[in-house]
């Protein structure tokens, strides 16, 4: 024992990869599908429609055109108009804002909620641990659909309402699976360290429990936005989500699906691009999860 | 709270002959919607607690009940149904998926699930009424037949309610499938299995199909709720008079006293059937005790 265990070896210290490396991994491996390329693609498109909506729109998505209501797509409307003779392509453009501000915020509002429960549970342990993850068990069987739908009737539609009855209706999973992490890692050695250090518990939580819990709770908000996004048509379509005249992908299927024998674009169009938008999430959160953990493969 | 029950009846049509305050004051106090919302709520589960009465509906001139032993069979069987179609489609495809792994059925059928699962139910019913009722005019675009009262006859009311219903959780039960497969074929048993030269069929379906299961049962039991939700809309646009039409009818009439007593209902089918799901996972996988 010629050698002191304690003391840093000098070559280990050497071999240390430089930071940058994990990300020229990451980039690696995120890009290294080329769905996801396409998908990271479409969703930076997205964005750009949201922002520059009035440049992009080719006419008011408000102003109505008599002489043409309900038409097929044609040279001047690109995608048909409206019942009242709006243009639907304008108000695809238009309505984009309205789904990214719902999918981001309801995405938001569940993750913060539930991820503060899920550490409390996780951490905390004890009754604690009993009370909330038997009120998020309950809640888990509430149908997702049925919960917004009631508590969008109950506040009365409109984007904020919207946003509040998604981002409740989401928070389980982001609590089961913080309250999970948080129970793995409360026993790594340097909790105990900081504890030992007379930390208190609200900053261990916070500084370090949660930043290492993060990474499957990234990939899993990124692929909840899609079923956000979809489940706001789905409420909008049924009526209770956005308020005309704004515009919404589910609102408008939902008027075009009353004129599909006469217009069957108007219905067609606005689901499409729900599709388009839903798959390129999913697939940046496949990219996501297999860039940040392969281990998660499967388990989200 | 927003939206009146008593407007919304009284404005429903020309049949109802409620014109002063009076009279709607008195509806009020005959539904308890006078009292405090604490109060009402009390009284709700008073009255189901003590006597098994879920109260009468505002908007339709039935109890709660009624409404619902009419609507709840008719979900439970599509649901059922569905519910077995998605998973069967999605259990077989998957492990098809895992076991041809980079070869052109499982690249085909991967990317068919990741698009089965961001398609909106709503746009597949669209977009199959257009085509399979409108267009080619095979079959009705809406309506209801019992199994139980045309076993023959039901079928073409139900096939593309089924399709729309099924084909988002099928989606997530290949991935599902298709990732603990692909853990359970790296396992050092099926390298055994395999060195002790057994035929595929039976390592697929011994060694790597029964212990591949036991993560999907679990995505089974989650995607119940994930149905019931998806019926809302399904029923709703092809006039099944289930639970899923019954609550959006329910929601646009603020029927309160509706919408209560399906919520607790529907909730309760669900617990039950997870409780099914989690003790078939005891029998499936010995090594699980319950205290």
């Amino acid at each position: 024992m010629s050698t002191p265990v304690a003391l840093p070896d000098e070559e280990l210290e050497y071999k240390v990869p430089p930071k940058s490396a994990g990300i020229r991994r990451f980039i690696r491996v995120f890009f290294g599908r080329k769905v996801v390329l396409v998908g990271a693609i479409i969703i930076l498109l997205l964005f750009i429609t949201a922002i520059f909506a009035p440049w992009l729109a080719p006419h008011n998505p408000y102003s109505q055109d008599y002489s043409a209501v309900i038409a097929k797509p044609s040279a001047k409307y690109w995608f048909g108009t409206d019942t009242l003779g709006r243009d639907v392509l304008s108000r695809i453009i238009y309505a984009s804002r309205t789904t990214i501000i719902i999918g981001f915020f309801a995405i938001f509002v569940a993750s913060i909620i539930g991820m503060s429960l899920g550490l409390l549970a996780g951490y905390m342990g004890g009754w604690v641990n009993t009370v909330i993850m038997r009120f998020i068990d309950a809640m888990m069987n509430f149908p997702m659909m049925l919960f917004a739908l009631l508590l969008a009737a109950v506040l009365g539609g409109g984007m904020v309402n919207l946003i509040i009855a998604l981002g409740i209706g989401m928070i389980p999973p982001y609590c089961r699976l913080m309250c999970g992490q948080a129970l793995t890692i409360k026993e790594n050695d340097y909790v105990l360290a900081a504890r030992t250090l007379r930390a208190s518990p609200m900053h261990v939580m916070l500084k370090h429990v949660a930043p290492n819990a993060f990474p499957p709770l990234i990939v899993m908000m990124t692929m909840q936005i899609g079923q956000t996004i979809m489940a706001e048509a789905g409420l909008s379509f049924l009526g209770v989500g956005i308020k005309p005249p704004g515009a919404s992908w589910g609102a408008m299927a939902s008027d075009g699906y009353k004129y599909l024998l006469i217009n069957p674009y108007y219905a067609m169009i606005p689901g499409l691009v729900i599709m388009m938008v839903v798959f390129a999430f999913n697939m940046v959160g496949d990219g996501l999860r297999d860039a940040l953990d392969p281990r998660l493969r499967g388990t989200l | 709270m927003p939206g009146d029950p008593i407007l919304a009846y009284i404005s429903s049509d020309d049949y109802v002959r409620i014109t002063s305050t009076e009279q709607m004051d008195a509806m009020r106090v005959k539904y308890g919607l006078d009292k405090p919302l604490i109060v009402q709520y009390y009284q709700w589960i008073e009255r189901i607690a003590l006597h098994g009465d879920f109260g009468r509906s505002i908007f339709w001139d039935t109890t709660v009940l009624q409404e619902i032993k009419r609507a709840l069979p008719i979900s439970l069987v599509f649901g059922a149904i569905s519910w077995v179609i998605s998973h069967t489609i999605g259990i077989l495809l998957g492990t098809m998926t895992a076991i041809r792994r980079g070869k052109w059925a499982d690249t085909l059928i991967t990317t068919v699930g990741n698009l089965m699962i961001t398609i909106p139910g709503f746009w597949a019913a669209i977009l199959l009424i257009y085509v399979f009722g409108l267009w080619l005019n095979w079959l009705p675009i809406q309506g209801w037949v019992a199994p139980w009262d045309d076993f023959w006859g039901s079928w073409k009311y139900m096939v593309m309610p089924l399709f729309c219903v099924a084909i988002m959780p099928a989606g997530g039960s290949i991935r599902q499938t298709r990732s603990t497969m692909l853990e359970v074929i790296r396992q050092d048993y099926v390298r055994t299995a395999w060195a002790k030269g057994l035929s595929e069929r039976r390592i697929i379906f011994y060694h790597v199909l029964k212990n591949g299961l036991l993560p999907v049962v679990t995505l089974i039991g989650m995607s119940i709720p994930q149905i019931f939700g998806g019926q809302i809309l399904i029923e709703t646009i092809f006039n099944i008079p289930g639970m899923g039409r019954l609550a959006t009818a329910a929601t646009f009439a603020f029927d309160y006293n509706i919408m209560q007593g399906l919520s607790l209902i529907m909730c309760s089918v669900v617990v039950v059937s997870n409780l099914v799901v989690d003790v078939l996972y005891g029998w499936l996988d010995p090594r699980i005790h319950y205290e």
